[in-house]
C-alpha cells in the first residue's frame, strides 16, 4: 500500500471506526443498571480489613 | 520444585556460567559470568544453611505471601537511595565538571544511565514489584500463584539491576536511553518479566473476589506492555555470544522510532499504568472510601493505553522521521491530556468529603501533591508535543525538568505514601516511628522538586532561546559555549534542590528502619503536631 | 450477550484485550517506515563505516557521549547556521543503532567531521577545557594510552552485514588491515582500503605512531561525521514527505 492510500483511510473510514468504538465504550459503561456492580467493585479493596 | 532438582539446577547454571566465564570474549563479559556464578552459590548456601528451619517452621501457606513483599519495600528504599545519589552526582558534575575526574568509571557519559536505571528499574521497578504482590493479593483475597516463583522474581530483578549497573560503569550499553543493558541483561530481564506475568496472572486466576478490581488491570496493562516494548526495541545480533557488543537489529529512522516507542512507553507503562494501579489501592484505603467514580477509572484505563502507545513520536519531532508519523505523534500526545486527567481527577475527587486528611495525614498530603505532580506533568507532556514549542524545549533542560517533575513528584511521592502506608502493616507495628519524619520528609521533598524544576525550566527555555538568537548583523548572537557558561548557575539550583529530595529520602529511611525494629507489643499513641488523627487509622 | 463483566472477570481476555489495544499504535507508525519508499531520501556518497570508524563509533556509544551530543540538525535557520544542512535520514541509514540523541548539554555532532584539527580533537578529548573554558565535558585521556582492539574487527563487519550493513566479503575479509592501516598513511595496505571506501581519511589521528589507540578511532569517527552525503546534487523538493 502507499503512502496516499493509507492517508485516504485513515483520514475517513479509520476516523469513523475509532470513534464508534469510543462512544460505545462510554455508553456501555454508563449503562443504566450498570451502577450497583460498580460500586460493589469499587469496594474490593475495603473486603479484607481486619486481615492486614 | 524438589530441593534436589533445586539445587541441581543452581548447580548446572553456575558451571554454565563458569564456562562463560573461561571462555569469555572481553572483561565484561568475564565480570558478568562471575556475578552470575556468585548469585547461583549465594542461592545455593542460602537454601544449605535454612535446610533445617525450613522444615521445622513451613511458612503459613494459607496467609498472604509477604516476605517477599517485605523484601521488596527493602529494595525500594535502598535503590531509591542509590538513584537519588548518584543523580546528585551527576547534578554535582555538571555544575563542576572536575568531579568527573576524568576517569572511564567515574565520566558522566556512564554514570548518567547509572542514575536513570537505578531510579527507573531499581526504585520504581522495585516499588511496582512490591507493590503489585501487597495489592493483588489482598484485592484477590488469595496468596500468590506459584509458590516461591515470587521469590525468584525478586531476587531475579536484583540480579538484572546489578548485571545492568556494574555492565554501565564497565563500558557495556546499547545507547538505547532507559534499554542500554545489553542483550544477554535483556535475555535474563525477559526470563525474570515472564516469571512476574506469571505470578501476577496466576493470583489473578485463583482469586476468591469474583471481579477484577481496576487497580489490577493497570498493574496487568504495564507487566505485559513492557514485555512487549522490551522484547521488541531489545532486538538485536551479539558480535560474539560470549561477549557484551551487539548491534541493533534496526538502523537509523526505524531504529529511532522503535526506541521512542519504547522510551516513551516505558513512561507510559512503568512510571503511569503501573503508578495508577497503585494509586487506585492506596489512595482509597487511606482515605478510607472507594474511589470516587469506578465508571471513570474504566473509560481512562481503556483510553490511556490505547493512547499512550502513540505518543512515541513526539521525542523526534523536526527530526528526519517522515512528517505523517511526526503529526501522529504530536495529535495523539495531545489527546493523552484526556485520559491522564481523568486519573487525576479520579484519584483527587477520592479524597472528596475528607479534604481535611490533607491537614492531618501526611501519608495523604503525599498523595495529594503526587496526584497534583502527576496533573502538572501530564499538562506539560502534551503542550511540549505541539511542534511549535518543542521547536524550543527539544534538546534542552526543558525536558530534564518536565521529567523529574514526573519521577520525583509523582512516582517518588507516590512510592514514598505506598511505603509509609505498607511497612507498619507489613511489620505488625501499631504504626510509623514518627509522623513528625514523615513531615519533614514531606517538605524536604517538596522544596527539592520546587528548586529542581524552576532552575530546568528557566534553563531550558533560557538556553533555547539563546541558540536561535541573531544579531541585528544576521548572524547567531551566542556560541555553544557562551550558553553553556549561562546555564551554571541553574546547575548548582538543580544540584541542591536534589540534596533536599535526597536527604528526605534519607529521613524516610531511618523512620521505616526505627519503625520495623520498634517492639510489636506496645500501643504507641502517635498523633500528628496538631492533635488530629492518626496517619494509620482504620485497618490495624 | 456481551458485558465488560465478561472483561472483568476473566483475566485472560483482559490481558489479551490489552495487548490487542496496545499493539496497534505502535503497528500503525513504525511497520510502515519499513516499505514506504519514501522513509529514505535518495542521496548520493553514503557508505558504510571503515572499521576504524566503526570502532571510534563503538567508543562513542560505549563512553555514552549520546547523553549530551544529538546527531540531528532540525531544519530551522539558526541550527543550518550553526551546524550546517539539515539532517537526512539517509545519513543514518547504516546507524545500528542510531544516535540522534535527545538532549544538547554540549553542541550537536552530525557534521562535525573536517571542521577541527585532529590535533584540536585530541587535546580536547584529553582535557576540555583546556580549548573551550566554559564546557563542562568530562576529559578522556584514558582513550590516548588504550590499545586499541583489532582482532575481532571482521566478526563486528559480518554483524553489521547481518543486520543489514552492505560490507562485501572483501571488506569483511580485509578488516583487521583495513584498520590498521587507515591511522598508518606509511603502510603499504592503503591503496587496498582506498578502494573499498570512498571519501576516505588516512591519517595519524592521535598523533601517536607508535600505537593504534582508541583515541585514534574515535578522532577517525569524528572526522567523517556528515561529511559524506554530497549535498551539491541532493534534490530536497524529490523528497518532500
Amino acid at each position: 500500500m502507499e503512502y496516499e492510500a493509507m492517508r485516504q483511510f485513515a483520514d475517513t473510514w479509520g476516523l469513523v471506526f475509532l470513534v464508534a468504538i469510543f462512544v460505545f465504550v462510554v455508553v456501555w459503561i454508563f449503562r443504566p443498571g450498570s451502577s450497583k456492580l460498580y460500586d460493589e467493585q469499587a469496594k474490593i479493596p475495603f473486603n479484607d480489613d481486619g486481615e492486614d | 520444585m524438589g530441593l534436589t532438582t533445586y539445587l541441581t539446577s543452581l548447580s548446572i547454571a553456575a558451571i554454565a556460567a563458569l564456562l562463560l566465564a573461561a571462555k569469555a570474549d572481553d572483561a565484561v563479559f568475564a565480570t558478568h559470568a562471575w556475578i552470575f556464578i556468585a548469585a547461583c552459590g549465594l542461592a545455593i548456601i542460602y537454601q544449605l544453611r535454612t535446610l533445617d528451619s525450613n522444615r521445622n517452621m513451613p511458612e503459613k501457606r494459607d496467609g498472604y505471601l509477604d516476605g517477599v513483599v517485605r523484601a521488596g519495600v527493602i529494595a525500594t528504599v535502598f535503590w531509591g537511595l542509590v538513584g537519588f545519589l548518584v543523580g546528585v552526582v551527576i547534578a554535582a558534575q555538571l555544575s563542576f565538571p572536575v568531579l568527573n575526574f576524568d576517569t572511564s568509571f567515574t565520566n558522566f557519559g556512564r554514570l548518567r544511565p547509572l542514575h536513570t536505571s537505578a531510579v527507573i528499574f531499581a526504585f520504581v521497578g522495585n516499588a511496582l514489584l512490591c507493590t503489585s504482590f501487597y495489592t493483588v493479593q489482598r484485592t484477590c483475597a488469595t496468596r500468590l500463584a506459584f509458590g516461591n516463583l515470587a521469590w525468584f522474581v525478586f531476587w531475579g530483578y536484583q540480579l538484572f539491576i546489578v548485571l545492568a549497573a556494574t555492565g554501565y560503569l564497565l563500558g557495556a550499553t546499547q545507547s538505547r536511553e532507559y534499554a542500554e543493558p545489553e542483550w544477554y541483561v535483556d535475555i535474563w530481564l525477559t526470563i525474570v518479566w515472564v516469571a512476574y506475568l506469571a505470578v501476577f496472572l496466576g493470583t489473578l486466576w485463583k482469586r476468591r473476589e469474583p471481579h477484577i478490581y481496576v487497580g489490577n488491570w493497570f498493574y496487568l496493562a504495564f507487566i505485559v506492555t513492557i514485555a512487549m516494548l522490551h522484547i521488541v526495541n531489545n532486538l538485536a545480533v551479539p558480535v560474539s555470544f560470549l561477549g557484551v557488543k551487539s548491534y541493533s537489529l534496526f538502523s537509523g529512522v526505524q531504529d529511532a522510532l522503535t526506541q521512542w516507542w519504547y522510551g516513551h512507553n516505558a513512561v507510559g507503562f512503568l512510571l503511569t499504568a503501573g503508578f495508577l494501579g497503585m494509586m487506585y489501592y492506596f489512595v482509597p484505603k487511606q482515605a478510607q472510601r472507594p474511589v470516587y467514580s469506578y465508571r471513570l477509572s474504566i473509560i481512562h484505563f481503556w483510553a490511556l493505553i490505547f493512547l499512550y502507545i502513540w505518543a512515541g513520536p513526539h521525542h523526534l519531532l523536526y527530526t528526519a522521521l517522515p512528517d505523517w508519523a511526526q503529526t501522529l505523534g504530536m495529535v495523539f500526545s495531545i489527546m493523552l491530556w484526556m485520559p491522564s486527567w481523568a486519573g487525576m481527577i479520579n484519584g483527587l475527587m477520592t479524597l472528596s468529603g475528607a479534604w481535611d486528611k490533607i491537614r492531618t495525614d501526611p501519608i495523604i498530603r503525599f498523595m495529594v501533591l503526587a496526584l497534583a505532580f502527576y496533573g502538572m506533568a501530564t499538562f506539560e507532556g502534551p503542550l511540549l508535543s505541539i511542534k511549535a514549542v518543542n521547536s524550543l524545549s527539544h534538546y534542552t533542560d526543558w525536558t530534564i525538568g518536565h521529567v523529574h517533575a514526573g519521577a520525583l513528584g509523582w512516582n517518588g511521592m507516590l512510592t514514598f505514601a505506598a511505603l509509609y502506608y505498607m511497612v507498619p502493616r507489613l511489620w505488625s507495628r501499631n504504626g510509623l516511628y514518627s509522623l513528625r519524619l514523615v513531615n519533614w520528609h514531606f517538605w524536604l521533598a517538596t522544596l527539592g522538586i520546587v528548586l529542581y524544576a524552576a532552575a530546568m525550566w528557566v534553563s531550558g527555555i533560557q538556553q533555547g532561546l539563546m541558540w536561535r538568537t541573531f544579531n541585528e548583523l544576521g548572524f547567531l548572537e551566542y556560541s555553544f559555549a557562551e550558553t553553556v557558561a549561562a546555564m551554571h548557575p541553574y546547575y548548582v539550583m538543580r544540584t541542591i534542590g536534589g540534596i533536599f529530595y535526597l536527604l528526605g529520602a534519607f529521613i524516610m529511611a531511618y523512620n521505616l528502619w526505627r519503625t520495623v525494629v520498634s517492639p510489636t507489643t506496645e500501643k504507641s499513641a502517635i498523633v500528628t503536631p496538631e492533635g488530629g488523627q492518626v496517619a494509620m487509622s482504620g485497618s490495624v | 450477550m456481551f458485558s465488560h463483566k465478561i472483561i472483568e472477570t476473566h483475566s485472560m481476555l483482559l490481558l489479551i484485550l490489552s495487548l490487542v489495544v496496545v499493539s496497534i499504535g505502535g503497528i500503525i507508525e513504525i511497520a510502515p517506515l519499513f516499505y514506504l519508499q519514501n522513509t529514505i531520501e535518495k542521496v548520493e556518497g553514503m557508505r558504510p563505516y571503515t572499521p576504524l570508524e566503526l570502532a571510534g563509533r563503538n567508543i562513542y556509544v560505549r563512553e555514552g557521549c549520546y547523553a549530551c551530543h544529538s546527531q540531528m540538525i532540525r531544519p530551522f535557520r539558526d541550527e543550518v547556521e550553526r551546524y550546517g544542512p539539515y539532517s537526512l535520514a539517509a545519513e543514518s541509514m547504516y546507524d545500528h543503532p542510531f544516535q540522534w540523541g535527545s538532549k544538547r548539554t554540549g553542541p550537536d555532532l552530525a557534521r562535525v567531521g573536517a571542521r577541527y584539527s585532529d590535533e584540536w580533537h585530541v587535546q580536547h578529548l584529553l582535557s576540555p577545557r583546556s580549548l573551550v573554558p566554559e564546557t563542562v565535558m568530562p576529559g578522556y585521556p584514558f582513550l590516548a594510552t588504550t590499545p586499541l582492539r583489532t582482532d575481532n574487527a571482521a566478526k563486528h563487519l559480518k554483524t553489521n552485514l547481518m543486520v543489514g550493513v552492505p560490507y562485501s566479503d572483501e571488506m569483511i575479509k580485509f578488516a583487521e588491515i583495513d584498520m590498521r592501516a587507515q591511522a598508518d598513511p606509511e603502510s603499504d595496505d592503503i591503496d587496498g582500503l582506498e578502494e573499498r571506501y570512498a571519501k576516505i581519511s588516512i591519517r595519524d589521528f592521535d598523533g601517536n605512531p607508535d600505537m593504534l589507540s582508541e583515541m585514534d578511532a574515535l578522532v577517525a569517527y569524528l572526522q567523517m561525521l556528515g561529511t559524506l552525503v554530497d549535498f551539491k546534487v541532493y534534490e530536497p523538493e524529490k523528497n518532500l514527505r
